[in-house]
């Protein structure tokens, strides 16, 4: 086994050393290229945002900074109520990401282990939901929330329309699919023996459910949860329609304030664009790993 | 343990899923109790393919435009990249960190960030290069609706829908090459070596080598790439809805809220349309992913 890697390892080393030089050199300045033409519209954006709106209007984009000065940056936060916003954003993304993961964990952790006929029946329904279109369901689910009461310390609506409870439990409900799927495709992976081993040690469902499985199961989590963080933060048909105050909207939906708030402003739209992208790009920067190996456990069966 | 999650869903996706397909038969204002909803048969149905016909039909077209696009544009572009990416060039994390970034944006910033950097008639990035900016001479790309490509007498595909598909190409290029190389890290690279020994071309072993044995993606690739067709929403609503650029989304949605709100079955019978669009895929989509265990 470890030969036949071996030599696999080797083989893909030996395309480091390709003899073909000139398509190398051209392959490499059209990545290249390709990649400028990719940073463009951000580096375009940052640069439109350092400077004044009269400079910009006046002498054209492909100038000489006068100024540079992060006055947009301050304006977009300050005029767009961005503080406020952001405070929308947390009060729903955290709750959501964290009953999404513990969730589909527990629904992962039932299918993995014990098996049912139920099982399948659950898997498929939760990956054919997640696959649906959202505006499929828009027109009952608004008129469910509607009349859905709930009590007033949990929305100030009473019902879920306008109110931070009913985005959490559509994330959730929407989520929960592609999470189980890729967790109880990472579970199986884990040895069944370990919750006999604990089972006969004492241990009950839960007790192997939070200590032992869970556990193992951190490099996936982690890479739901950046991937679950920047979907859940970047949602904006559920907010759009289902929170109709716009006071009450998460960052992300209320971009679309931005036009009518800054008109012609162009470098105030990019510098406030910028601060609604900055929280998904620091997370991706950071993160990049999990990010996409999140995608590719969804992508891939086991 | 199973069990709530499960209530969650069903309750809240696949209850609605069905009330759509029975609201889209019905005429309901949604203010009055549903028990009152008046049976109305087909009736929505032709409403929006007769007396909507130019809304509906240029959706329609949009939304084909779009998912033709994303084949042909992205994710040629995608798979193209990984394929090159995956040879091990110098770099490659680099590179792949560059066109993958776009990802993490939500399309609704996406459009922004294009229409007030990039498309901007008088500063703008593209008019700039092209020496579009001053006055009479700009183009405006975000606000010209009319018709590059006519289709009928009514409908077509105007400028500024084709403005935003490149937005969307820039972010979309990257999520696929990801896909694409997840699915290239599972080609046995001895196969490619045995067809380079054989004489292959490099175009002959990518052809009847490599794209056949990457079949999985190759599914999930289609299929991602006809729902993200299908529910396409986010840069054209926050674009402010310019005026041939609708999508079925849409119109769903001018159903539910602003002038056209009230109107819950004419809104569920848009609903269901994309629901019939969609459902093949998605049946396709879970039969090959749980081929084995059924």
């Amino acid at each position: 086994m470890t030969d036949i890697t071996d030599e696999r390892a080797a083989i893909r080393a030996g395309r480091h050393r390709a003899p073909r030089r000139p398509a190398r050199v051209a392959l490499h300045v059209f990545m290249i290229g390709l990649a400028l033409v990719w940073l463009v519209p951000l580096f375009g954006a940052v640069y439109a945002a350092v400077r004044p709106y009269e400079e910009t209007s006046k002498k054209g984009f492909f100038s000489l900074p006068d100024t540079l000065t992060l006055q947009n940056f301050r304006d977009a936060f300050t005029q767009g109520q961005m503080r406020h916003y952001f405070w929308n954003t947390l009060l729903i993304l955290i709750p959501a990401l964290v009953l999404t993961l513990l969730l589909s964990a527990m629904v992962a952790f039932v299918v993995s282990r014990y098996s049912w006929r139920f099982n399948l029946f659950l898997l498929v329904l939760f990956t054919a939901g997640n696959l649906l279109p959202q505006q499929v369901i828009i027109q009952p689910l608004f008129q469910m929330y509607r009349r859905i009461h709930v009590p007033g310390f949990m929305s100030s609506s009473g019902n879920l329309l306008n109110s931070y409870l009913g985005l959490i439990i559509i994330h959730v409900a929407f989520q929960t699919g592609f999470c189980t799927f890729v967790l109880s495709n990472y579970m199986k992976t884990i040895p069944k023996e370990l919750g006999e081993a604990a089972s006969v040690d004492g241990a009950g469902v839960a007790r192997q459910f939070f200590q032992i499985v869970l556990p193992l199961c951190r490099p996936a989590l982690a890479a739901l949860a950046t991937l679950e963080f920047t979907w859940i933060y970047n949602d904006f048909f559920w907010a759009v329609v289902l929170v109709t105050q716009g006071a009450k909207r998460p960052i992300t939906s209320s971009i679309a304030n931005l036009g009518g708030q800054f008109f012609s402003n162009d470098n105030l739209i990019a510098a406030g664009s910028l601060i609604i992208a900055l929280p998904t790009l620091a997370v991706y920067l950071a993160l990049q790993k999990q990010f996409i190996s999140g995608l590719t456990l969804g992508a891939n069966k086991g | 343990m199973a069990g709530v999650p499960a209530l969650i869903h069903i309750v809240f996706v696949w209850i609605p899923t069905l009330a759509t397909i029975f609201l889209s038969f019905t005429k309901w204002d949604g203010i009055r109790p549903v028990t009152q909803a008046q049976g109305v048969g087909f009736k929505n149905f032709w409403d929006i393919s007769h007396t909507f016909k130019n809304d509906f039909f240029q959706a329609l077209i949009n939304n084909g435009v779009l998912l033709v696009f994303l084949f042909v544009g992205p994710t040629l572009l995608g798979m193209l990249l990984a394929y090159q990416l995956d040879k091990g060039l110098r770099g490659a994390r680099i590179y792949q960190s560059i066109f993958y970034f776009p990802v993490v944006l939500s399309l609704a910033v996406v459009g922004f960030i294009w229409k007030s950097v990039m498309y901007s008639p008088g500063q703008g990035l593209v008019n700039t290069l092209l020496g579009r900016t001053g006055q009479g001479h700009q183009i405006d790309w975000i606000g010209d609706q009319s018709f590059l490509i006519h289709i009928g007498s009514n409908w077509g595909v105007s400028r500024n829908y084709l403005a935003i598909l490149v937005a969307i190409a820039w972010r979309h290029a990257g999520y696929i090459m990801v896909l694409y190389l997840a699915g290239l890290k599972s080609v046995d690279p001895t196969l490619r070596e045995a067809a380079s020994i054989d004489g292959c071309s490099e175009w002959q072993s990518f052809r009847s080598v490599v794209f056949p044995t990457m079949k999985p993606i190759n599914i999930v690739v289609l299929v991602i790439t006809v729902i993200e067709a299908l529910r396409a929403f986010d840069i054209v609503f926050a674009l402010k809805k310019p005026r041939h650029t609708e999508q079925l989304s849409i119109l769903v949605t001018n159903n539910l809220l602003g002038e056209g709100g009230g109107n819950v079955g004419r809104g569920s019978a848009y609903g269901v349309i994309l629901l019939l669009l969609c459902l093949g895929f998605i049946v396709w989509y879970v039969v090959t992913r749980f081929r084995e265990e059924l």
